[in-house]
């Protein structure tokens, strides 16, 4: 076998047919059970909201700019796009923080039971919209109130 | 013949290499300052996220008022200080995983390290500039 047949994956079966060796198993042959969507998500939330923070960066250097500058983070917010990303900020913000709060109890050993891994994620994603939804629930009270 | 493994230089005692350095040669700081950032940032978080929610739509002197507050200037650099901390240390483990080139790697960490230090110093100037001039 060559190192060229190695880097394809190329090998023989018992009979001495060429076959492909499978390759060890990939996200694309698992079923995503729950607790490997809380930790997918644990990541892409963290990335969502590090890319957030030019929003909070923004709104605090316009704030302290000047009026001007103040409305146009306010108009920028308000707008379809801004309110999108708002939303999307709030639930990775929540997300990331109720996980995270999961974590650091994972690593004083607290709730690292196998069977509690799947309801545990379940939880977290059903503090996440229930968060959010009365955060936007007691805004749109503010706002409109 | 095989090649002679290339002598390194070691400048540290034994004992401080030992010294709270397990097999990854980096002692624990990393992940210990990713856990501890992330505890300092869960009582953060919810006040930052409790205060925006309370003053939805007010205007720029009531936004500026309030962030000129000593205690509400303080927490705010702490906020900005912790979140941009767990930012990159977060970032950095998710490159490691993913990028294998080093060169790659070592540039994605530093370019996140200086953008990071960059935000958070604009943030953190705005946060000052209005608690140090604000009207009493």
């Amino acid at each position: 076998m060559s190192d060229a047949d190695d880097a394809v994956f190329l090998g023989k079966a018992s009979d001495g047919r060429l076959i492909r060796r499978p390759l060890s198993p990939h996200i694309g042959i698992y079923h995503w059970p729950l607790s490997m969507v809380g930790s997918i998500l644990n990541r892409a939330t963290g990335i969502a909201i590090s890319i957030g923070t030019l929003l909070l960066v923004w709104w605090l250097v316009a704030a302290a700019a000047g009026p001007v500058a103040f409305a146009g983070v306010q108009a920028f917010i308000a707008s379809p796009i801004g309110l999108l990303l708002l939303l999307g900020w709030t639930l990775s913000l929540f997300f990331h923080l109720f996980s995270g709060i999961r974590h650091l109890g994972w690593d004083i050993g607290i709730g690292t039971a196998k069977r509690s891994l799947n309801p545990g994620a379940l939880a977290i994603f059903a503090l996440t919209l229930g968060a959010t939804a009365a955060v936007w629930i007691a805004g749109y009270a503010v706002f409109g109130g | 013949m095989a090649p002679m493994p290339r002598h390194r230089p070691v400048m540290r005692s034994a004992l401080g290499r030992v010294r709270g350095l397990g097999p990854a040669r980096a002692g624990a700081h990393h992940w210990q300052a990713e856990r501890i950032s992330a505890l300092a940032l869960v009582p953060l978080t919810l006040w930052f996220v409790g205060s925006v929610l309370a003053r939805l739509g007010a205007d720029q002197p009531a936004v500026a008022g309030w962030i000129a507050r000593p205690w509400n200037a303080a927490l705010l650099l702490a906020l900005i200080a912790l979140t941009f901390q767990h930012a990159v240390l977060g970032l950095q483990v998710v490159y490691e995983d993913y990028i294998h080139r080093k060169a790659v790697l070592a540039t994605a960490i530093l370019l996140t390290r200086f953008l990071a230090l960059l935000l958070g110093l604009a943030a953190a100037v705005a946060v000052l500039k209005l608690a140090v001039t604000a009207p009493h």
